[in-house]
Formats: C-alpha cells, structure tokens, sequence
C-alpha cells in the first residue's frame, strides 16, 4: 500500500518536473487610465483602435487638430494595416480632433 | 556634442576639488510623489505585472512599463523593476523550453536549432554590463511634442548579461561569402498579418567584431523575466534597445541591407551630425539609430524632494554613453554657472551605468541641482535639447527642483 502511494506520488509529480521547464505569465487587463473620455463617435474609436491596441496609447498623445488625428488614423491603416472602413475612419477623426483636440 | 561644448566643460572643471563623499541619506520624499508632479507622468498609473514590481504604466497592450527614477540612485537596475517595451500585441506570455529553439538559417553552411541547454553548454560564456535604453526615452519631453510613446525618462535600465557570443553561434553555422547581414526576430508576433513583425538587423561586420554582443540568458544572475525577453535576447552593448531583440528565436544570415518597417521607415534619425533638425521640421534624409548619446541623472533625493537646511545630502546617480564610457560627472546648484566634480563609483566596464555620487550642504530655500557628463572621446550634453520628428536621442543637461528648509 505504501509502495503504491509512493509510485503514485511520484506519477504525480512527473507532469510538475516537466511545468518547470514551461514559464507562463498572465498579463492583466486594460488599465481604466487609458479608457476614452465619452464623446460623439466613442464606440467606433474604441471598437477601431482595440482591436490592435489599449486605449491608453491614445490618451497620452499631445493633443491635435484634424489633421494630426488623420495622419494617425491614416498610418494605422496604410502602415499597420487596421481594418475600419472609411465612414468609420473619419468618425474615429472627428472623435479624437474633438475629445483631444487642441 | 561640440567642440565648444567640451571646451566649456573643461573649463568649468577647472581647479574645482572633488566632493566629499560620507553624508548620510537625509531627504523627505514629496508629499505629493514627483510622478504627480511630472507633466508626462501625472496620472499614470502603477502597475504590478508578472515578475515585476511596482512600475508606471505607459500601454497595456503591447506592454509598456517605466520604471520610476528612484531606481537609478545604483548602477544595477533589478530585473523586476527593468523597463519594458514591445511593439506588438500579443506580446509572449508562455515559453516552453522543450520545444524553444534559438533557428540561425540563411546563408549559413550549417543552419542550427539551438535550444537553452545548447546555448549554455555549446558555447563559452560572455558576461557584459550593459546599459538598454529605448530609442524614444524621454519623447515625452519634447517641445514641439511629438507623436509616440510617451515616456518619461525611465526607459533604461542596466544589467549584467550573460550569454553566448553571437559570433561564436555564426562561426558555428558558418556564414557563407555575400552575407551582409543578419536579421532577428523575436516571439512576438501580432495578431493581424497585416501589421510588421518586429524584425531588427545587424550588420555581420558588426557581429563579428565585437566580442560584446551576445545571445543574453541571463540577467543579473538569474533568467530573464519574460518581459524582458525570456529565454533569451540580443545584448547589443552601446546601441539603443531596439536592437536588443526580446524572446529571441529567430536569426536569418542575409546578402543585403534589410530595410523592412522596423528599420526602415521606423527606427531612425536625421542624417545629420547631432542626428536632429531644427525643431517642427522634417529631415532631408535618415539613417537607422544606433549608438546612444551621453546622458546623466540624479536618482536621489528625488525631484520635489524636502531636505534640511544645512545638513549635507549625498545626491547619487548614473551616467552612461554610447560605449567609450564615462570619463567624468559635473552637478550645479546654481544654474550651471559652477559645477563641481562628482566621486564616480566602481567602473563596471564601459557599456554600464556609471554610479555617481555628491555630497552638497543646501541652503534654505528651493534649488535647482543640475548634472551632466562627459565621455572618454569628449562626449557631453548640452543645455539645447535635440530636435527630431520621432523623438530620439534626448540627452539634455537634466535637472531636479529640491527644497531646503
């Protein structure tokens, strides 16, 4: 009895040797300091800009006019290939020439 | 820096003795934390992330943790409070070392996949002290700001590496005649394909000559924390973090010069002695970034730190280059009409922090301390910030407010 106990113990603790070799971590949630402040056109900019990347990459930007939040919503989409569709695009500029305009 | 820029350093040191060094730790911190009084750094958060302490969040997704200056009062920055940057999401969150292979392919007589064991046992083991900075540190700073993370001044860090040559794993593959280049590329890939996997290149020049470059699998004696690469990542000592390849498991031998988005357009200054422009204006031409400007900070007491009136303070910092190593480290309380010659600390090689330290007796009232310094080629830093769209190569004079009452 002791002796299966044993083997059993030591069955058990095989699957544990081979997680040593194994390193995991679990990465928290979006920090609230990045949520996008309310404002006409919010859901489209959260749903465009999420997909790809936390909010709070948004909200620590110098604040710009059209044409600077164009030039990044542009880039976005040439360069990083974001998938939003036009309407949506100049809905995500407006947002944030607006919200976080100068 | 300029001619004249040493001349004035020189000059300033002149006849000046060194510090005395042997005052106690006597300074309160701000009732308000300097992150609260810091224009970049005022509301953001700190975060705890796995095998990290306490660090300032810039972004969740890709993960972006600053570590706060209070760490760079000591030459080593511990891994769990080592800056972290990646530029795509998702980033690596597991590594197993059954199957993690480090694959060197390419033109190469023989391509390898090396796992850990390989990487410890096959080759001989290189340690380095090095400093990591990210090319952007500091962007925050910038007037006229520019677009991109927004760091304060912590994304830097300086550790002790240990790995294998990367020279020894090539001359293993062999590299065949034509190679140019050798590209690197980590475990992270993003999630749409659309979006530019982070690939770096070196030049094979450079790889072979330099004995310092390493396959890094170990960081201040231990295994890296994940976010800073896990199992193993590029050391390129004296050239900014973007070469530094986290989670490395890719190296590909190439015959030419590889101009992919994280190295070009990404990833590079002006043309241009000082690699900057005038302030709001775009560059004619660019070239990749690559080895790091002279820079220095005061790590303690803190910025809006209390200290006694009359009592002396021992300030203490780092100083670091691009690799030539630091020669000297000046502080002014005056506005830098005088400085004096701080005591530099042990000479961890001359790819690591530089440990600085002065002792000062303030007056009441509220001070400006300043710092700067000076490399073994003549190297320093100016009151003039640098200028580029992109927001590299920051390494002004820096200064702390302190009041004494």
């Amino acid at each position: 009895m002791r002796r299966t106990l044993g083997i059993a113990a030591l069955v058990l603790a095989l699957p544990l040797a081979a997680a040593a070799e194994t390193k995991t971590i679990t990465l928290p949630p979006d920090h609230p300091y990045g949520d996008l402040k309310p404002g006409p056109g919010v859901e489209v900019a959260q749903r465009a800009c999420r997909s790809c990347h936390s909010t709070d990459y948004i909200v620590m930007q110098p604040r710009g006019d059209a044409k600077q939040w164009e030039a990044v919503v542009t880039k976005m989409i040439k360069v990083f290939g974001a998938s939003i569709s036009d309407e949506d695009a100049k809905a995500v500029v407006r947002y944030l020439s607006t919200v976080y305009g100068r | 820096m300029t001619r004249s820029h040493r001349r004035d350093f020189l000059r300033a040191v002149g006849g000046l003795g060194t510090f005395a060094v042997s005052a106690g730790l006597l300074w309160r911190a701000p009732r308000a934390s300097a992150q609260q009084g810091d224009p970049i750094l005022a509301g953001r958060p700190l975060v705890r992330y796995p095998e990290k302490t306490d660090l300032i969040l810039l972004t969740a997704r890709p993960t972006q943790l600053e570590t706060p200056m209070s760490y760079f009062d000591g030459a080593i920055t511990p891994n769990e409070a080592f800056f972290v940057r990646y530029h795509t999401f998702p980033v690596p969150t597991s590594v197993d070392l059954g199957t993690w292979r480090l694959r060197v392919s390419g033109l190469v007589d023989r391509p390898l996949e090396l796992s850990l064991d390989d990487l410890k046992s096959k080759f001989a083991k290189a340690a380095v002290t090095a400093v990591t900075q990210c090319s952007g540190n500091s962007r925050g700073r910038f007037a006229p700001r520019v677009l991109g993370g927004e760091w304060g001044d912590g994304a830097m860090g300086n550790a002790e590496w240990v790995g294998a040559r990367l020279r020894d794993i090539l001359a293993t593959a062999g590299v065949r005649q034509g190679a140019v280049q050798a590209t690197f590329e980590g475990l992270d890939k993003p999630a749409f394909p659309s979006v530019p996997h982070f690939v770096k290149s070196l030049d094979i020049r450079r790889i072979v000559e330099d004995p310092d470059v390493i396959v890094a699998y170990q960081m201040n004696g231990r295994e890296l924390p994940m976010l800073n690469g896990f199992p193993a990542r590029l050391v390129v000592p004296g050239w900014y973090a973007t070469y530094w390849v986290k989670n490395l498991s890719e190296i590909s031998v190439i015959d030419h010069v590889f101009e992919k988005f994280w190295m070009k357009p990404a990833y590079r200054i002006p043309d241009t002695p000082c690699g900057c422009v005038e302030p709001g204006t775009a560059p004619k031409s660019t070239v990749p970034i690559t080895r790091m400007t002279v820079r220095s900070f005061i790590g303690a007491p803190p910025g809006g730190a209390r200290v006694v009136a009359g009592r002396s303070v021992t300030l203490k910092g780092i100083a670091f280059d691009g690799g030539y190593g630091v020669r000297e480290v000046q502080v002014s309380d005056d506005e830098g009409v005088t400085w004096r010659r701080a005591q530099l600390g042990p000479d961890l090689g001359r790819y690591s922090f530089r440990e600085w330290s002065a002792v000062w007796t303030p007056a009441a009232g509220e001070h400006t301390l300043m710092v700067r310094a000076l490399n073994a080629i003549g190297e320093s830093q100016g009151y003039e910030p640098v200028w580029n769209p992109a927001g590299y190569l920051r390494n002004i004079v820096e200064r702390i407010t302190v009041q004494a009452g």
